[in-house]
C-alpha cells in the first residue's frame, strides 16, 4: 500500500491540477496544492452540514441494518430470549424450496417490472418526442403517468377486481370474440405471476417514459437532424441516437424497476397473498410471514439480508457498466 | 466521477466501522431479546367492582362491532368504567400482538387468536385466581380447555389465559331455494348423502358449493371432512402441540381424499382460488350456490338477504346416527400481564358470560353462543329464525362433547405458511390427500420443534 500510494497520489494530483485549470471561472489556473487546502476545509465544513442527515441515515437506516445482521444468527421470536444458532438461517433458506421458489419468482417479476415497462417507455418517450408539443402531448404525458401516482396497494386492489372472473378483463376478452381465454386470472397457476407482473409493468411504464421524455429532452437537436440529413429512418435515429444518449436515465431506471421487482411486497399481498398454492409468492411477502406471522425474527433477518445480498449483487454491475460506458 | 484516495480512504474506513460494529455485536454475546419476565405479579383479586375512575382498553378487529356494544352497556350500568377500543385487521393485530402486549402501555384487554410465545415470554395474564374467585371452573371444560396452556406452550391444559366473547359454531347453510330445484328435499345425514346432493346440484346446473380460497377459507370445508374421520383427542392433541402429536393420521388424509375427490367431481367454483372470504359470502347471499361451510357468525348476515330461505346444518358424521364433530372455538380475548386493572377486566369478562343483558347482546350481535354456566337461561331468540338453528346447534355439539379447535390455530405460522397455500393446491386437484396432510405436518415439525 505504502509503495503503491505516491504513484496513485501523483496520477491523481495531475488529474486535479489539469481540472482545475480547466473549472476555474476566472481564468486565472488554481495550484494544486491550495486546491487541497480548500479541500479540507470544505471537507469540515461538509461533514458538519451533513451530520443531521449522516445521524438520521445512522439510526434508521445502518443501526437496523446492523441489528438485522445481528438477528440473523439467533432464533428469536422477536420478544423472548433468542438463542445463537449461527449460519442455520442462512442455510434454511437457501435450503428450503418454498423459499427458494420465492426467489425465482422474483427474478421472474423483473421481466414484467423492468423489461416490458422500459422497453415500452421508450419507445412511447420517442413517439412523444416526435408529436408537435402541444395538447396532445402533454395529455398523454399525464396519463401516461397517472398510474405512478397511485398507490401500489390501490393499484393491486382494482387490478385484482379486473382480473376476477366477471371483471373488465374477461369482459372485454368475451366482447372481442375471445371468451375461450376467459379465466379467474389471479386463481390460475399459469397466468397468476403474469398477471400481477403486468400491474407492476402498468404501474412503472409511466415512470420509465416521462425519465427518458426528459432525457430525450437533453440530447443535442443538432445529433437527430445530422442523422436524418444521412437519410435515417425513424428506427436508425431511436437505435444512434435515443438510446445511446439515454444511457445514464436507463441505468437508473433498470436499477429502480430491479429493485421493485425483487423487492415487490405491495402488489402480491393485495391481489394474491403468495397464491394460487405458491405461484406468486416473493420473498417479500414470505419475510413478512415469517417475521410478523411465525415471529421467526431470525429467519426472517436471514432472508432479508439474503434478498439485500441479491439485489445488490443484480444492481451494482448495472451500475458499473454505466459509469464505464460513460468515461 | 472516479473517487479521490481521500473518498476511498473514507469508504474503506466507514465499511470497517460497520463490519467491526457487526462482528462485535454477533460475537460479544450480547443476544436480541430478553429473558422472560417471572410469572406476573399478583395482583390481589378482587370480585368487587372499584368505584374509582377507570378506563380500560381493549384492541380489537376491524369489522366486530361485539366490544363496542358491550363497552356501551357495560358503562351505562357502571358509569365509573370507560372504554377506550382500538382496531386493526385481523391480520395487522394478530402480527402485532405480542409486541403490543410487551410495551410499556400494553391494551388491557386483547383479541388474540393464538396464544404463540405469549405464555411463555410472561405477556398475557394468569386468569386462574379469576376463574377460582368468579368459579368459572365449573364452567365445562370443553368449553375453557383451549383457553389455556401448560409452561411448555402446550394447550388444552395448564393455567387459564382467554376467555370468550361468544363462542362459535360452524357448519353447513343452504339455500333451500336452490336445493329444492335440484331435488335437494332434507338436509344429508352422512358425508356420503352430502356428496350425492352435491352431484345432484351439479346435475341440475346449481353450483353445488359456494366457497372461496384465496384467503384459505376452504380450510373449513378440509377439517369439517377430517373432523368425520378423524380421533377426535387425536387430532385435538395435535392442534394443542401435543408432543409427538401428527397431523398425518389415517383419519386426515381420509378427509382430505374426499375434498380431492370433490374437486376432481368440480364441485368447487373454477375460480375459487382468485375468491376470498368477504367475495364468497355475498356470493351465497345472492343465491351463488347450494351449499356453504361457515360459522354461526355470518347467520343473521345470510339471513338478512337470504330469509326464510337459508338453513344451517352441522356436518353431517360419516356413519349414520353417529355423533356430530364441529370447529368451533371462543372469540378468543387474553388479558395483558401488565395491564393495571386486571381485576376491572376480570369484572368485565365475568359481566360478559353472566349478566343477561350482555348475554343478549353477545347473541344479537354475532349469533353466537354466549358460553359460561349451561344452567343458566339462554337469551331470547325469535322462534323459527336461523339464529335459533344456530344455537341449537351448538347446543347440540355442547351435549354430544363433539367441539374441536379450528386446525387454523394450531400454531400461529401454519394458516399462511401451509394451510393456505396447500389447500389451495388441493381443491383444485394439483395435489393428493396424503400430500396436502405430509406438506402441513412437515411445517408443523418445522415450527414446533423450537
Amino acid at each position: 500500500m505504502t509503495t503503491a500510494r505516491p504513484r496513485v497520489e501523483n496520477t491523481i494530483g495531475h488529474d486535479l491540477a489539469r481540472r482545475a485549470t480547466r473549472t476555474d471561472r476566472h481564468g486565472t489556473a488554481v495550484r494544486p496544492a491550495r486546491r487541497r487546502r480548500l479541500a479540507g476545509r470544505g471537507g469540515l465544513i461538509g461533514w458538519i452540514l451533513v451530520a443531521p442527515a449522516l445521524l438520521f441515515y445512522a439510526a434508521f437506516v445502518l443501526w437496523p441494518l446492523i441489528q438485522g445482521v445481528q438477528f440473523s444468527f439467533y432464533d428469536w421470536n422477536g420478544i423472548g430470549a433468542s438463542t445463537w444458532v449461527g449460519f442455520t438461517n442462512y442455510l434454511t433458506v437457501f435450503t428450503d424450496p418454498d423459499l427458494l421458489g420465492a426467489i425465482k419468482n422474483a427474478f421472474i417479476l423483473i421481466a414484467y417490472f423492468t423489461f416490458i415497462p422500459v422497453i415500452f417507455g421508450l419507445i412511447l418517450a420517442s413517439l412523444i418526442r416526435s408529436m408537435k408539443a402541444g395538447f396532445f402531448s402533454s395529455f398523454s404525458q399525464t396519463v401516461l403517468f397517472l398510474p405512478q401516482i397511485i398507490p401500489l396497494a390501490a393499484a393491486g386492489i382494482a387490478w385484482s377486481w379486473m382480473y376476477a372472473q366477471m371483471g373488465a378483463v374477461n369482459q372485454i376478452l368475451g366482447w372481442v370474440g375471445l371468451g375461450d381465454l376467459a379465466r379467474p386470472w389471479l386463481g390460475d397457476y399459469q397466468t397468476a405471476l403474469p398477471a400481477v407482473g403486468l400491474i407492476g409493468s402498468w404501474t412503472l411504464t409511466g415512470l420509465c417514459t416521462v425519465l427518458l421524455l426528459t432525457g430525450i429532452g437533453k440530447i443535442d437537436q443538432s445529433l437527430y437532424e445530422a442523422v436524418r440529413l444521412d437519410g435515417a429512418g425513424w428506427w436508425r435515429e431511436f437505435f444512434t441516437i435515443t438510446v445511446r444518449g439515454l444511457r445514464q436515465e436507463l441505468a437508473v431506471l433498470i436499477t429502480i424497476t430491479i429493485i421493485a421487482a425483487l423487492s415487490s411486497f405491495d402488489i402480491i399481498y393485495t391481489t394474491t397473498l403468495g397464491g394460487p398454492g405458491r405461484a406468486t409468492l416473493v420473498p417479500g411477502i414470505s419475510i413478512y410471514r415469517i417475521g410478523f406471522t411465525q415471529s421467526e425474527v431470525g429467519l426472517a433477518s436471514a432472508f432479508g439480508i439474503i434478498l439485500m445480498v441479491l439485489v445488490l449483487i443484480v444492481v451494482l454491475p448495472i451500475q458499473r457498466l454505466s459509469k464505464v460506458r460513460d468515461q | 466521477m472516479s473517487p479521490t484516495p481521500r473518498g476511498r480512504r473514507l469508504r474503506g474506513a466507514a465499511t470497517a466501522t460497520l463490519m467491526a460494529s457487526i462482528t462485535a455485536l454477533i460475537f460479544t454475546g450480547c443476544a436480541p431479546g430478553s429473558a422472560p419476565q417471572s410469572a406476573t405479579t399478583a395482583t390481589d383479586v378482587s370480585t368487587q367492582l372499584t368505584k374509582d375512575k377507570v378506563q380500560l382498553t381493549i384492541a380489537d378487529e376491524t369489522g366486530f362491532p361485539l366490544t363496542d356494544d358491550l363497552a356501551k352497556e357495560f358503562t351505562k350500568q357502571h358509569p365509573n368504567i370507560t372504554f377506550k377500543i382500538t382496531r386493526d385487521t385481523f391480520q395487522n393485530l394478530t402480527a402485532n400482538a405480542p409486541k403490543l402486549l410487551a410495551s410499556s402501555t400494553p391494551p388491557d384487554l386483547i383479541r388474540l387468536p393464538t396464544l404463540g410465545d405469549t405464555v411463555k415470554d410472561g405477556l398475557v395474564a394468569d386468569l386462574d385466581p379469576f376463574a377460582k374467585a368468579y368459579g368459572w371452573d365449573k364452567w365445562p371444560a370443553a368449553q375453557l380447555a383451549p383457553l389455556r396452556m401448560t409452561k411448555d406452550g402446550e394447550r388444552g391444559s395448564g393455567s387459564l389465559y382467554q376467555l370468550g366473547l361468544g363462542y362459535s359454531v360452524t357448519g353447513i347453510f343452504m339455500n333451500k331455494k336452490l336445493a329444492a330445484q335440484a331435488g335437494i328435499t332434507t338436509t344429508p345425514e352422512t358425508l356420503d348423502e352430502l356428496g350425492d346432493d352435491f352431484a345432484k346440484a351439479k346435475a341440475a346446473g346449481v353450483a353445488p358449493l359456494v366457497e372461496g380460497d384465496k384467503d384459505g377459507v376452504v380450510n373449513f370445508t378440509v377439517q369439517a371432512a377430517m373432523n368425520q374421520y378423524a380421533d377426535k383427542q387425536e387430532f385435538l392433541d395435535w392442534m394443542f402441540n401435543k408432543s409427538g402429536a401428527s397431523y398425518n393420521t389415517p383419519g386426515n388424509v381420509k378427509g382430505a381424499e374426499l375434498i380431492r375427490t370433490w374437486a376432481d367431481k368440480g364441485y368447487f367454483p373454477s375460480d375459487i382460488n382468485a375468491v376470498d372470504y368477504f367475495t364468497f359470502v355475498s356470493r351465497f347471499q345472492d343465491g351463488g350456490g347450494v351449499f356453504t361451510f361457515n360459522g354461526n357468525w355470518e347467520a343473521a348476515n345470510y339471513a338478512k338477504k337470504l330469509g326464510k330461505d337459508v338453513t344451517f346444518f352441522l356436518v353431517p358424521p360419516a356413519k349414520k346416527g353417529g355423533d356430530h364433530v364441529a370447529m368451533g372455538a371462543a372469540n378468543s380475548f387474553s388479558a395483558a400481564a401488565k395491564s393495571k386493572h386486571l381485576n376491572e377486566v376480570a369484572y368485565f369478562l365475568n359481566w360478559v358470560h353472566t349478566n343477561d343483558k350482555a348475554r343478549q347482546i353477545v347473541v344479537d350481535v354475532t349469533g353466537a353462543a354466549p358460553g359460561g354456566d349451561p344452567s343458566q337461561a339462554q337469551p331470547k331468540v325469535e322462534k323459527g329464525s336461523i339464529t335459533e338453528e344456530v344455537l341449537k346447534a351448538a347446543a347440540q355439539i355442547a351435549k354430544e362433547d363433539g367441539q374441536v379447535d379450528f386446525m387454523a390455530n394450531t400454531t400461529a405460522g401454519i394458516y399462511a405458511g401451509a394451510i393456505i397455500p396447500e389447500s389451495q393446491l388441493l381443491v383444485t386437484s394439483k395435489i393428493s390427500g396424503q400430500e396436502f396432510v405430509d406438506k402441513v405436518q412437515a411445517f408443523y415439525e418445522q415450527e414446533v420443534k423450537k
